[in-house]
């Protein structure tokens, strides 16, 4: 029998369409991982273990990406509180580098399809 | 890595293939053996007397497979590593291994891509996790984007400086007869053109061009009896230390802070020494990025050295003098031209963009979003 039975994207999609961010835990390296995985890339050799996010972080790089076609959009690399960084859109954001450094709170969107949920972002209001 | 002696090795031919729009029809394999004819022509050297086959392509899955039927040759070491544009510089690095362990004689690094001529027929593969793809990254410009952003906020860094950059290379390539792209270019045409992912418009892009070419390199005691004046491999390195933008572990610091270390220590040489410099320049804050992890200048300050003309033809320091992938030719991946331009530098071979009494380069290969990357540092015969 095989020893993997559930994929950890299998894991993260399950919590995202439960409206959960999970991200990884090692518990040997004592540190967050991202993006999920099997093995711990800090050297740990005990199983990851899954942890939910509050969902919150700060803008630690943001670009407003233009498409061939259709309106531009937001890319950004966000910070998370739980020590993980994350690709993501910022909703209303322009995309310029004095957001930077900016907090932001965690929304789940309808994917596409059958795809799961998507984790963006908003700007923390009141800031 | 290293296994390999300084000045051990040595780049005894160069030569691009045809170069910009191509005829119809023409492949990637044919721009890639016309590319290892020249060469060989070059060095005096025939096709028979090749041993050593170091080729990557990213149209061609299996390289050396589809060269070796193509030209009918059965060398003894066959290399197909493939680190994107940072390829080049590393199958040199592997070349002169072989070629020091008497794995091959005659090592042949060829390239050739017909990207500009098969626009919107061939996608090149990126690889794009699950995690950042619903996010729709235009990659690869969005990661280099998201570098520059950051670069930006954290040093004070201006879009006029990652101009200053374009606007050099442009300058370098009016003196290249064979550079794509000679038109004039200024500072406000680079920060009005049309944007792509901010900071970065189309002009802080490379080109999209066909292209291809050859090195070839043999131990340093054959170099000596051979045609052209031998260009010694005097020190290499090479880093990997993401995929994936997200991962990087610092947005502006690239791996070659670590590969340019390696490559400086074999060489017994630094920042300081070297007289002309080749530096992957897809986008302008690649160079930029290169300019600092290769301690050319500090880190932050890099806005600064290229700012005034300071890498353009008289200023502080030669980068990029064929024109680089910004004006001269860029095929998709960029990594044997650094090589062919450092090597032609170090012959005193390249006209009027020759940089006077050049005896080191360093030729610095990127691949991926500013992922893989790979140094070499290159000299004469009066650096041995």
């Amino acid at each position: 029998m095989n020893e993997i039975e559930q994929s950890p994207r299998a894991a993260w999609e399950a919590h995202a369409r439960d409206g959960k961010l999970a991200y990884q835990w090692s518990p040997d390296a004592g540190r967050a991982v991202w993006q999920p995985r099997l093995l711990c890339p800090f050297g740990g050799r005990a199983p990851l273990e899954w942890r939910v996010s509050a969902g919150r972080g700060v803008i630690h790089s943001i670009t407003l990406t233009h498409p061939v076609k259709g309106a531009p959009y937001t890319v950004a690399l966000i910070d998370m509180d739980e020590g993980f960084r994350m690709m993501s859109r910022v909703e209303g954001a322009d995309g310029a580098p004095s957001e930077i450094g900016r907090r932001v709170v965690l929304r789940f969107e309808a994917g596409e399809g059958e795809a799961p949920p998507v984790p963006v972002f908003d700007m923390e209001p009141g800031r | 890595m290293s296994g390999t002696t300084r000045g051990g090795t040595a780049i005894v031919g160069v030569a691009e293939s045809d170069l910009g729009k191509v005829a119809e029809g023409v492949t990637p394999q044919d721009l890639m053996a016309q590319g290892i004819v020249r060469a060989l022509d070059d060095a005096g050297l025939t096709l028979g007397d090749v041993d050593g086959l170091f080729l990557a392509a990213s149209q061609l899955r299996m390289p050396t497979i589809s060269m070796c039927e193509y030209l009918g040759i059965a060398p003894r070491y066959m290399d197909s590593s493939f680190t994107g544009g940072s390829s080049f510089e590393a199958l040199a690095a592997h070349a002169a291994l072989a070629l020091e362990a008497g794995a091959c004689d005659v090592a042949v690094i060829a390239y050739g891509s017909t990207q500009r001529s098969q626009r919107g027929k061939f996608t090149p593969q990126r690889d794009l996790n699950d995690y950042d793809a619903p996010f729709r990254p235009r990659l690869p410009i969005t990661g280099y984007a998201l570098a520059a952003s950051r670069h930006m906020a954290e040093y004070g860094t201006r879009r006029e400086d990652l101009a200053e950059i374009a606007v050099a290379a442009r300058a370098w390539a009016k003196m290249n007869p064979v550079a794509f792209d000679q038109r004039d270019l200024t500072v406000e045409d680079v920060l009005n053109a049309p944007m792509i992912s901010t900071p970065l418009g189309v002009k802080d892009c490379c080109l999209v061009t066909d292209g291809g070419g050859a090195v070839v390199m043999v131990r340093a005691e054959r170099a000596k009896s051979l045609k052209q004046k031998p260009v010694y491999l005097l020190g290499h390195g090479e880093a990997q230390p993401h995929h994936a933008i997200t991962n990087m572990p610092d947005l502006t610091e690239t791996g070659a802070k670590a590969s340019g270390a390696q490559a400086y220590a074999m060489a017994g040489l630094g920042a300081q020494d070297m007289d002309v410099a080749q530096l992957y320049d897809a986008f302008t804050i690649t160079t930029l990025l290169f300019l600092e992890d290769l301690g050319f200048c500090a880190k932050g300050e890099g806005g600064a050295f290229v700012r005034e003309g300071g890498i353009a033809p008289g200023g502080r320091l030669p980068v990029n003098t064929s024109g680089g992938g910004l004006s001269y030719c860029h095929p998709g991946m960029f990594g044997l031209f650094l090589m062919i331009e450092a090597t032609r530098q170090l012959r005193g071979t390249c006209g009027a963009r020759q940089v006077e009494g050049a005896e080191t380069a360093i030729a610095h290969g990127n691949g991926g979003v500013l992922a893989a990357q790979a140094t070499l540092v290159l000299g004469t015969e009066a650096t041995l």
